[in-house]
């Protein structure tokens, strides 16, 4: 019998389970996907935002405060790169400096420290790439950004390494009520568990539904980005909004922090809960928006474009609470933008949540929030790099030439903890493929590696979803040969 | 600290035909650096023939003309390291580099010689909307797979691109079993060799499809179809003549960009036409005892002109570490006018000229009985009478060095001149 089972393995369902593997408890991630952070997780904006744009009162201005302040501990003490760059909401006319006066304000009330309202001035000073149209911004020291998979991938990965469990490849079927809390039947097993944390991203409304009626639907609402070169990373230094449309926060300009450039996301409400495809439409939009803010954006850098799908609540605000229909059971749904952001603070107040059900909650004397530092190889020093060779030869042979990784850091990707299982796997975590060839050169290597580690054979081996087979099969024996050489003759005859 | 003459990075047709030349012209200390398994670079997947007819007036596989070189590379106690890769290069010629066997290593040259070669085009690139399945390939990296590794990369493809790896690939799978049932191609013309679109496509009836695009990618595990899309004068596709192509496979040959992220770390000036080194009359970059040789510089159509530009460069390093290549102050620019994409050399310093001088180029679009003129100084040096030209072919004028002494030129240009013009 578990404590608690979490379904959904994304950045709050992943970050509960770090947050619960502080205590004695038996907790386990249930993912329907073959590896954590496979939804939302993977494709949003990789903000952290400083929180003033949200309804005074709500579940987002509260948690995105709590949860900003969070972050330099958590990924410190995880090893994931965080950087507190800042944001500006830029105005291109009367309109726009009300709405950015309206938003100074809001944040004020919700606890938004350091914000600024700057001129046009102060904006070409600190972002002198932006079009001169611009009156002025909302200036947000507190703003970051972060890797959301890098994130997540190291917050499973430090559960388990303090005894949380994870099962990959389990899709929720069905709940029900038992005797001390439930039994979740997924395709794989069946789970008794006393609590359930439901993190399924755009599916936490069918997951609900397993076990009452929900009050609430989830609307998967898609955005389309670019991703740009790193030769193209200097174009701006800060999260460069524009004002907030009624969809979202609109279409963001920024640097990732591995020192690409983001820019989307466009807005379309959508029935498929699994539509991740772009469209012309949705990036020429993103494209001729983006322009309003610099012109100067070099789309011709582009190295990849990707959707994602927000889980809109119907409620339109965070849903965090025990279900009053079902016992034990603990909605954490609807969390999209600043989701990231509010994840550090949904997870704390979520283990109080989890504590007051169970009377008490005895700590781990054991607990190491910690995980295993990365070996990141490109930005060793020379007498490192000597060293770490020396150690261990595998990472004297670099894989991606684009990034500069080595093959100790992709066989190290794959045997932690909650490890790297795919191609894309391994470049969400250590990013072999991520650069500006895109794989064409590390992707066969990194196949290679992939299937001598995991003892499968190479064409077992998966792009990103558990039949996304990347070869499929042997080219001909020799003997089959024949038959082609008789054709080429008889082609060149004709 | 390790100690070299002339350090060569990339073993690939341009680092070999450079490292044997510079051997021939007296360098004693050579190393030639490669990041893969063996020497031969993307010639050792190009299992097709027709590689040579220039060089040795023959016809031969890729992995046949790599061998000769590399042959003659080892009769010549030429040094190399393979699944080596060099991290960085400094301005005085000082490089890092590493590999499992010999741990983390400082070089220093007296000439380097980049020959890094290019990468393809991806997806991303050109941003083609859709899903993002398993089953998008370019096609080099499904030739490395087919030919390097044996496996098979689909059954039913269709090809983007008419690049010649595209259309080598057709005829490729098709001879495998695949089907590939067209190849889409954006521009008005192909960016292939003709003889490849004869012998690739229509001896096989695959369809080429001119000015068409793919529009969308569908398939959320594999690729299951692709949307193949008309597009008009401006490239932009036209509603309503979209067909969409059931497949599993979607091949991009949308073009090769020049490798030069290591000539970046050292601030080798680049041409935006060509993305490779800004180089002069003997390949050297605008970094003194740095030269650049082959697709590193600008893609070529044949390895033949890879082979004999590279040689260039092997001898000008051999030179330049005896002090023989001069610094003058006579220097001629190159110019790229109508019709021309560009020019390599960009600049000449006519001291270090031998006979004559090639003159590499690529034109813009395709032309039908047109005439390449070269002007020197504003005045008509040459008229070369061309039947046919298309961008997908290189073409190279020889200049006698003559022309260049005389008259104290200072310019020159080439253009093209349609008929009747």
């Amino acid at each position: 019998m578990y404590d608690v089972a979490i379904i959904g393995a994304g950045i709050t369902g992943t970050f509960i389970a770090r947050e619960l593997s502080r205590y004695k408890l038996r907790t386990v991630i249930l993912e329907k996907d073959n590896d954590v952070a496979n939804g939302t997780t993977k494709a949003n904006s990789a903000i952290v935002h400083a929180g003033y744009d949200a309804t005074v009162g709500s579940n987002k201005a509260k948690f995105n405060v709590l949860g900003n302040v969070m972050f330099d501990k958590v990924c410190e003490e995880l090893d994931v790169p965080f950087k507190r760059i800042g944001s500006l909401v830029v105005a291109f006319d009367e309109e726009d400096m009300n709405t950015i006066q309206t938003l100074y304000e809001n944040g004020i009330k919700i606890g938004v420290p350091d914000m600024e309202m700057i001129d046009a001035k102060e904006v070409k000073k600190m972002e002198p790439n932006l079009n001169d149209l611009i009156l002025g911004a909302l200036y947000a020291p507190t703003a970051g950004i972060v890797g959301p998979f890098e994130l997540a991938t190291a917050l499973a990965e430090n559960a388990l390494d303090n005894g949380a469990e994870l099962l990959l490849n389990n899709e929720v079927k069905r709940i029900n009520k038992a005797k001390g809390g439930y039994k979740i039947y997924t395709n794989e097993n069946i789970i008794n568990t006393k609590y359930i944390i439901n993190c399924a991203g755009v599916y936490a409304d069918h997951i609900y539904s397993m076990v009452t009626n929900s009050y609430f639907k989830i609307v998967p609402r898609r955005g389309q980005y670019y991703l740009l070169d790193k030769s193209a990373g200097d174009i701006v230094n800060k999260v460069i909004f524009q004002c907030p449309t009624k969809l979202g926060k609109g279409v963001l300009i920024s640097p990732t922090v591995d020192g690409n450039i983001i820019i989307g996301p466009d807005a379309a409400n959508l029935e498929d809960k699994e539509d991740v495809e772009t469209t012309s439409d949705g990036l020429s939009f993103v494209q001729e928006t983006a322009i309003k803010t610099c012109s100067k954006i070099p789309f011709n850098k582009n190295i990849t474009t990707f959707a994602g799908l927000r889980a809109e609540p119907s409620t339109g605000d965070f849903i965090i609470e025990e279900s009053a229909e079902a016992k034990g059971f603990i909605n954490v749904a609807g969390i999209k933008s600043p989701g990231l952001s509010s994840s550090p603070a949904i997870a704390k107040y979520v283990v109080e949540r989890v504590k007051s059900m169970a009377g008490h909650l005895d700590e781990k004397e054991d607990f190491n929030p910690r995980r295993r530092k990365r070996i990141r190889f490109a930005e060793l020093s020379d007498e490192e790099k000597a060293e770490i060779i020396k150690k261990d030869p595998r990472y004297g042979r670099i894989i991606c030439r684009c990034e500069t990784i080595t093959e100790g850091e992709i066989v190290d990707a794959i045997h932690r903890n909650a490890g790297a299982k795919t191609v894309n796997g391994v470049k969400r975590r250590v990013r072999p493929g991520a650069g500006r060839c895109q794989g064409g050169f590390c992707g066969p290597r990194v196949m290679e590696i992939l299937a001598r580690e995991q003892g499968k054979d190479m064409k077992a081996v998966v792009k990103e979803g558990t039949n996304s087979y990347i070869l499929i099969g042997d080219t001909k024996e020799d003997s089959e040969y024949e038959i082609t050489k008789e054709f080429v003759a008889s082609s060149c005859d004709a | 600290m390790l100690n070299y003459d002339i350090v060569v990075i990339g073993g690939g047709p341009a680092g070999l035909a450079a490292a044997i030349e510079a051997k021939k012209n007296d360098a004693k200390r050579i190393l030639v650096i490669d990041r893969d398994r063996e020497l031969g670079g993307i010639l050792q997947q190009c299992i097709h023939n027709g590689f040579g007819l220039h060089v040795f007036e023959e016809e031969l596989t890729g992995p046949e003309y790599a061998q000769r070189f590399i042959n003659e590379l080892k009769e010549m106690d030429i040094e190399y390291k393979l699944d080596t890769m060099v991290l960085d290069i400094s301005k005085n010629r000082e490089l890092s580099a590493i590999n499992t066997k010999d741990g983390f290593m400082k070089i220093k040259a007296k000439a380097i010689i980049l020959a890094m070669g290019c990468r393809e085009r991806t997806r991303g690139a050109i941003a083609i909307p859709g899903t993002r399945p398993a089953g998008v390939f370019t096609a080099g990296t499904a030739q490395r797979y087919m030919n390097m590794e044996g496996y098979m990369v689909g059954k039913k493809v269709v090809i983007l691109g008419s690049g010649d790896i595209g259309l080598i690939m057709a005829r490729r799978l098709t001879l495998e079993g695949a089907k590939v049932l067209a190849v889409a191609e954006l521009m008005s013309f192909s960016g292939g060799l003709t003889r490849n679109i004869v012998q690739c496509l229509d001896d096989y009836n695959i369809p080429l499809l001119l000015n068409h695009t793919v529009t969308q990618i569908k398939g959320r595990d594999r690729v299951t179809s692709v949307v193949i899309t008309e597009v008009d004068g401006k490239k932009k596709p036209i509603q309503g003549t979209e067909k969409e192509y059931e497949c599993d496979t979607l091949l991009l040959s949308v073009g090769l960009i020049p490798e030069n992220e290591l000539s970046k770390s050292v601030h080798v000036k680049l041409s935006p036409v060509t993305s490779g080194p800004v180089v002069n009359e003997s390949m050297e970059t605008t970094i003194k005892g740095i030269f650049a040789c082959g697709n590193v510089v600008h893609v070529h159509d044949l390895v033949d002109w890879v082979t004999k530009e590279s040689q260039k460069a092997g001898k000008s390093a051999a030179k330049f570490i005896k002090n023989q290549l001069k610094d003058s102050i006579d220097v001629v620019k190159t110019f790229a006018n109508d019709g021309i994409s560009y020019i390599v050399p960009h600049v000449i310093r006519t001291d270090n000229l031998e006979n004559s001088l090639d003159l590499l180029m690529r034109v813009k679009d395709v032309y039908k009985d047109a005439k390449l003129m070269v002007k020197a100084n504003g005045k008509i040096i040459k008229e070369i009478n061309k039947r046919h030209m298309a961008p997908g072919e290189m073409e190279r004028i020889n200049i006698p060095s003559s022309i260049f002494k005389e008259k104290n030129i200072r310019e020159i240009s080439v253009a093209i001149v349609k008929e009747g013009e």
